[in-house]
């Protein structure tokens, strides 16, 4: 069971950093990004089940931070979008040297 | 051990005879030049600050000057008539010369204090040690004077001549708008001076050296308003900072070797030194080198000639009497290492008689009356390394006390000469060169007084008898001629050649230089004073002798340039005390002569006085050559004067030394300095490569780094994913 879940974690794990990297949308980056986190989840509530609840605990931390990154993610993207009609990131570079 | 030596030498000194008497007051005879330094320079400063009626600025006439000369002595800098003093003259005419003459009196005290407590009780120096001055671990310099018979011989000297021309100043610089400026220098002057000649250990003597140079500096730039006279001070400060490398150099070795820098302690730990080592031979040539700096011997005697551009006092108490001679007195000081070191003798000898002949044939040929005694100045300052180098330290400090007074006399003589011939062009606006003997002559008729003393001095020396010149030279020769056999000088060897046939050639160099000087000194009479007048229809009636504020000093100078003999008459002329010198000085440097000596048999009586008459016999053919080839009435003034040929060209024109010196040395090293070291070190290396380089280097290095903040998301996101898989693949590898 255990192998099976953190199979299936490792996937959407890979999924989210592949989409992190390729995608250009940031709303869709911003969505692989909390595919990571939630990848990171299922290996915990795994792990739970064979170590104890500790991981569950964590699991809550993460989907708490999570909420509040999503929340205050989503501003960003659309206060930038307000600012430039665009949320491509080839086209959002302000932070270069 | 040291500390030991110390201790006991404390010991010696509480119970010194001399520690309870005038000698306690010794601190008191540089301090009061240095009060007056102080005194003159405020007056300076104030009257700088609050212009007065006397305003010095307002009397400054530098353009009135523009057409001297270069290099020349402006006697009295003057606006034409009516000339306002400084507004402290008063003041400074009471302060600089009175210090001088107080310090005097307490030096003839002291003198006295020393004659009082009889030979036997001097036999050690009087060390008065006020403070440790740099005590470093080993180093331990302390801020200490000593008294012995050599120092105070100097001491009498630098005070007595010194307040002379202090006073002779009094009426020379009387309209200077720099008058206590003058004085301020001068009383600077003598304070280091004394410094130099009381200092108990050579750093401290190394102290009143470069002040001595400072001073100098000043004073021979003291109208720098004129270019020519601030590239003359500039010019000797730079050639003595030549001689001071090889002054610092010998401390350097001497404290490395011996461990101590005093004189007592050099003086005992000299004892262990062997006889002509390299060691004690490098000390002695590189402290000559310091002293052929200071004293205007080959190579570096270039200075002194140009040197005359001060004010004529200040050429008289500095470049003739005092400051010249202290290199004498170094080697005289340091007799305990010089007569350990027979090759570095013969090398002073050489220098010493190359340069007085060197220099007296100069002198032959020159038109300005200063430079002719500026050449004559660095010829007698040969003959005085030829004495103390060949171990006759009494003959040399002989000479230089002689020199001091005759020189001195002379200076001021033509000090007077040149103040008439000022006033006179002054009177009348013209412009032509009050120093050149081609625009005197027949001054006799004019100023009698200056005539008459000036030929006393003249005679003194060329070494007519009895004048104190004759004395002091002939002994120097005499001594010479005594070491050519068998002594320690004579013994050694100089680029394989035997000191013997060195030091008979030193003779007749130097007998050769005694003719010349005859020459020279008369030449220079017989065109000021003698022969019909050239100065000018207009001038004429305005030639006149000098006040007596400046007369007086020169009667003083010459009573000592006929008595100065009295002071070391040899056997022969026994017409006072014979020797007084000898033995006054034997506690300092009887050791060092009997050293040099070694088994050089005394001369003959018979060989001595003929060699006596023979210098005589030389210094009367020199009169008699140059009253009867010289023509005076044939001369023309200065502006129609024809150009020299040949040889007499090569002469007039110093040898051209001044100008090979230029090429070879002057030249490379500022093409040097410009090309290499400023375009190509500082301008291309340092700001270059150094300050720039790294400025380009940290630019570039910032562009490199900044060329990764693409502000590319994808881009971060990809470094980040790679740093994250090598870190784990780092890991899971080991």
């Amino acid at each position: 069971m255990l192998a099976e879940a953190l199979f299936f974690s490792a996937v959407l794990f890979a999924i989210g950093v592949f989409g992190v990297l390729i995608r250009r949308n940031a709303i869709i980056v911003f969505m692989c990004v909390e595919l990571m986190l939630n990848a990171v989840n299922l290996s915990f509530v795994a792990f739970a089940q064979s170590y104890g609840a500790t991981g569950q605990v964590f699991v809550f931390f993460v989907m708490t931070v999570a909420a509040a990154e999503a929340a205050v993610g989503l501003a960003i993207i659309i206060a930038l979008f307000r600012h430039r009609p665009t949320v491509d990131l080839k086209n959002i570079n302000l932070l270069k040297g | 051990m040291h500390s030991l030596l110390q201790a006991a030498a404390e010991t010696a000194q509480a119970t010194h005879p001399l520690s309870h008497t005038a000698a306690a007051w010794l601190w008191l005879v540089p301090l009061l030049p240095l009060l007056g330094f102080a005194i003159n320079a405020l007056l300076s400063i104030v009257a700088a600050y609050q212009p007065g009626p006397a305003d010095p600025s307002a009397a400054h006439g530098e353009e009135s000057h523009a057409g001297h000369g270069e290099g020349h002595d402006d006697a009295g800098k003057h606006e034409h008539h009516a000339v306002p003093r400084h507004r402290f003259a008063g003041l400074t005419s009471l302060v600089g010369p009175g210090v001088l003459i107080l310090a005097f009196f307490v030096a003839v005290a002291i003198f006295f204090a020393m004659r009082a407590a009889g030979g036997g009780a001097m036999e050690h120096p009087l060390v008065q040690r006020y403070f440790s001055w740099m005590p470093v671990g080993d180093l331990q310099i302390d801020a200490a004077f000593q008294l012995d018979q050599l120092s105070m011989l100097m001491v009498l000297i630098v005070t007595g001549v010194g307040a002379l021309i202090h006073v002779f100043s009094v009426g020379y610089m009387r309209d200077d708008p720099g008058y206590p400026r003058y004085f301020a220098y001068l009383n600077l002057f003598v304070f280091f001076m004394l410094l130099l000649v009381l200092g108990a250990n050579y750093p401290l003597v190394f102290v009143g050296w470069e002040g001595v140079s400072l001073c100098s500096y000043l004073l021979i730039g003291f109208w720098f308003s004129d270019k020519a006279n601030a590239d003359a001070g500039k010019k000797a400060f730079v050639v003595n900072r030549v001689g001071d490398f090889g002054f610092l150099v010998a401390m350097f070795l001497l404290f490395a070797n011996l461990g101590t820098l005093d004189f007592v302690g050099v003086g005992e730990a000299a004892k262990g030194l062997a006889v002509g080592g390299p060691v004690v031979t490098a000390i002695c040539l590189f402290l000559f080198l310091g002293c052929a700096g200071k004293s205007a011997q080959i190579p570096l005697y270039i200075w002194l000639p140009d040197a005359m551009a001060g004010p004529t006092p200040v050429s008289a108490l500095i470049h003739a009497a005092t400051m010249v001679t202290a290199g004498v007195y170094l080697i005289a000081r340091s007799a305990m290492l010089f007569s350990l070191a027979p090759v570095a003798e013969l090398v002073v000898v050489l220098i010493g008689a190359l340069t007085a002949i060197f220099a007296a044939s100069i002198g032959l040929k020159q038109w300005d009356i200063k430079k002719v005694l500026a050449y004559s100045t660095v010829s007698q300052l040969g003959y005085m390394f030829i004495g103390v180098g060949s171990g006759a330290y009494v003959a040399g400090m002989f000479h230089l006390a002689t020199h001091a007074f005759f020189k001195a006399l002379l200076f001021l003589g033509s000090g007077s000469v040149i103040y008439a011939m000022h006033a006179a062009y002054h009177h009348t606006g013209n412009h032509d060169d009050a120093q050149d003997m081609r625009n005197m002559g027949g001054l006799r008729k004019y100023m009698p007084t200056t005539f008459i003393l000036m030929w006393i001095a003249t005679l003194a020396i060329a070494g007519i008898p009895p004048l104190a010149g004759f004395f002091s030279k002939d002994e120097i020769l005499g001594s010479l001629f005594a070491r050519a056999q068998g002594s320690t000088i004579a013994q050694a060897h100089l680029f394989g050649i035997p000191g013997t046939a060195w030091l008979y050639v030193a003779w007749v160099l130097g007998l050769s230089a005694a003719l010349m000087t005859a020459v020279y000194m008369t030449r220079m009479m017989l065109y000021t004073f003698h022969g019909p007048n050239r100065t000018g229809e207009a001038e004429r009636p305005h030639l006149a002798e000098a006040p007596w504020v400046m007369t007086g000093p020169l009667v003083v100078l010459a009573v000592l340039t006929v008595a100065g003999g009295w002071l070391n008459l040899p056997e022969f002329a026994p017409l006072g005390p014979v020797g007084g010198l000898d033995r006054w000085l034997e506690p300092v440097v009887g050791d060092a002569t009997k050293r040099v000596i070694g088994g050089a048999p005394p001369v003959a009586p018979g060989l001595e006085l003929g060699l006596v008459a023979l210098a005589v016999l030389i210094a009367v053919v020199g009169i008699v050559i140059a009253v009867m080839r010289l023509k005076p009435a044939t001369l023309v003034p200065k502006s129609r004067s024809p150009q020299e040929e040949g040889f007499e060209k090569v002469l007039v024109n110093k040898y051209y030394v001044d100008e090979i010196y230029d090429t070879a040395i002057v030249k490379p090293v500022v093409g040097t300095s410009r090309g290499l070291l400023w375009r190509g070190v500082d301008a291309g290396l340092i700001d270059g490569l150094g300050v720039n380089g790294a400025g380009y280097l940290t630019r570039f290095v910032g562009w490199v780094g900044s060329q990764f903040q693409s502000g590319q998301l994808g881009t971060y996101a990809w470094v980040l994913a790679i740093g994250v898989l090598a870190v784990l693949g780092a890991v899971t590898a080991r």
